[in-house]
């Protein structure tokens, strides 16, 4: 077994996803078996690999760097449109710090 | 002589459009871009129930688009290359007051304040976007079953998938609902889907064409591309949507080539190669199209010798690590403070953002969260993200190898032809496995595409894909014309 329900918990809790038991059990087992696929990654030598972050094209290191000139920004109400609950121009949360 | 609404509707079979039909019956005065659009629009929502390939329409913004083609033809402007011509485009791709869902409960009222530099790009060709397509949530499936809003059925057979992710897209296309479409492609999502319901699936150079206002999935992966019933057509959009962006720092600044007009440079000559791995797992029906295929070109005067890109095998195994780190970090954004969508029933911050994320996303979604943090967490980069940044490099350097020796590799597509709906859902490894010959391209960030080449017995499309060089897509369409013009004699 290469992951367990505590640990697929603990995993939930750092990528900030409330699970439930079904979940939980059914995450496992999928994850067990995507792991024990890609555990094949060990058969092949990348020694003198270096790794890969970004396809990477021949051009200018600043070939792609905008002109450093003002644009209209989005403005805050069409920031804000889409907020799940808007307030005086701020997005609107639940108490952080308590008093 | 007055316009009818028969003589209209008889001037324009939706269906079977180009882009070069629409032009004609524009300029010849045969109907007007608005007579197009409103039968356009008309025509794809009566052929939705069918496939429920359009999530929403655009009847407003598509009518103003043709309404100012009708001005420049009247006032005998010149008129853009795409000019009337109805699209559809994928809903992760964003779109100014037009509702936009990525296929997720989470943004299913999302209305983006901006377009998409696509977007913006088609309809300054004069295109005329009518609605937005059908996907797996975020990107993320093979099929069009992981989405929020219910599967796609596949145009050509309703009991089977489209394909996915852009699976909407390509059943727009394929229906004839639209004449070309956008979609996204992260490990095969515009290829699979093309070659599954019978139509031309368009992967260009990463950096090509811009993502501002694609929405993340993985980032050093993800591309937009253009679906067409035609490889000119095809060739038309993606001249149209490439080229640099100042608001895609990953945009190249390459020079874009009038793709269509070098389709009839000719392929005689061109070394291919096939791919032996590519070769294992087919079906035999689509190991036949295939090989037909690639008998065609051979009688074109194309030199065809087998290669090897040895490092295939661990392809998808890097693949779905990478790209589930990338998405597990992408998809942070949706914690319930900026995106409509919030739980209702959280007392603290932190409750919250996993009420909203644990009620918001779906199965599929959850799952390449989780495999994608696992991978990234503390004691496993090593042994996960890095050593698969390392396997990318080789399945790059084995294209950069082939590449030596060949200008363009021709595979299939998918190992089999459109599986029935249902089939994989409960299988997720068996669903990543369909993508096997789709995701190398991806990841070394290689042109690729997906041109028909013929039906099995029962009727099911099949596709060959053609992978060339770094931003030579001139090569790989004229290729795919010639395979096309091939099959039509």
């Amino acid at each position: 077994m290469k992951i367990t329900e505590n640990e697929v918990r603990y995993v939930a809790d750092l990528a900030n996803l409330r699970l439930t038991d079904a979940e939980v059990g059914r995450l496992r087992a999928d994850l067990d078996g995507i792991l024990e696929h890609v555990d094949k990654l060990k058969e092949i030598d990348t020694s003198n690999v270096e790794p890969m972050a970004q396809v990477l094209y021949a051009a200018e290191e600043t070939a792609t760097l905008r002109a450093d000139e003002p644009v209209p920004p989005l403005g805050n109400q069409a920031a804000m449109a889409n907020a799940p609950q808007p307030g005086a121009g701020y997005f609107k949360v639940p108490k952080v710090i308590e008093r | 002589m007055p316009r009818g609404q028969g003589h209209v509707s008889e001037a324009m079979d939706i269906p079977s459009l180009s882009i070069d039909s629409v032009r004609e019956g524009l300029l010849s005065r045969r109907f007007s871009a608005t007579e197009l659009a409103t039968e356009a629009l008309r025509f794809a929502e009566a052929e939705n129930p069918r496939t429920n390939a359009y999530l929403h329409f655009a009847p407003e913004r598509a009518l103003a688009a043709a309404r100012r083609v009708d001005e420049q033809i009247a006032a005998d402007e010149a008129i853009g290359p795409l000019a009337g011509v109805p699209v559809a485009v994928k809903d992760v791709i964003v779109t100014k007051g037009v509702r936009t869902t990525c296929g997720s409960k989470l943004l299913a009222y999302y209305i983006p304040p901006y377009d998409a530099t696509a977007v913006v790009r088609l309809e300054q060709a004069g295109a005329v976007l009518i609605g937005k397509t059908n996907c797996d949530e975020f990107a993320m499936g093979s099929s069009n079953e992981n989405s929020a809003f219910g599967p796609v059925r596949n145009p050509v057979a309703p009991d089977r998938v489209p394909g996915g992710s852009s699976g909407g897209s390509a059943a727009a296309v394929a229906q004839g609902t639209a004449v070309v479409a956008l979609g996204s492609d992260t490990g095969g999502s515009i290829r699979q889907p093309a070659s599954f319901c019978g139509v031309v699936g368009v992967t260009p150079t990463y950096g090509r064409v811009s993502r501002y206002g694609l929405t993340a999935f993985a980032s050093s992966l993800d591309h937009i591309g253009p679906f067409a019933r035609s490889v000119k057509d095809s060739a038309t959009v993606l001249h149209v949507v490439a080229g640099h962006d100042p608001c895609d720092s990953t945009s190249a600044a390459a020079p874009v080539p009038d793709y269509a007009a070098l389709l009839s440079g000719g392929v005689k000559g061109l070394k291919l190669g096939l791919p032996r791995e590519y070769l294992k797992e087919l079906t035999s029906e689509t190991g036949e199209l295939i090989y037909a295929a690639v008998d065609a070109l051979k009688h074109l005067g194309c030199e065809v010798r087998e290669i090897s890109l040895p490092a295939t095998d661990y392809a998808i195994a890097c693949y779905y690590i990478l790209a589930t780190a990338e998405a597990s970090s992408n998809l942070a954004r949706y914690d319930g403070v900026r995106y409509t969508f919030r739980s209702g029933r959280s007392e603290t911050l932190a409750e919250m953002y996993r009420n909203t994320r644990g009620e918001g996303f779906g199965a599929e979604c959850k799952r390449r969260i989780m495999l994608g943090t696992y991978v990234l967490s503390a004691g496993y980069y090593d042994a996960y993200y890095l050593k698969a940044q390392k396997v990318r490099a080789l399945i790059a350097r084995d294209f950069g190898n082939a590449f030596q020796e060949v200008d363009a590799i021709v595979a299939p597509v998918s190992p089999y032809p459109a599986f029935r709906l249902g089939e994989k859902v409960d299988d997720p490894i068996s669903m990543y496995l369909s993508d096997i010959y789709t995701i190398t391209g991806d990841l070394a960030g290689i042109p690729c595409m997906s041109v028909p080449c013929g039906k099995t017995a029962e009727g099911l499309p099949v596709g060959m894909q053609i992978l060339t060089r770094h931003f030579d897509e001139t090569t790989m369409f004229r290729l795919a014309d010639a395979l096309e013009q091939a099959q039509r004699r």
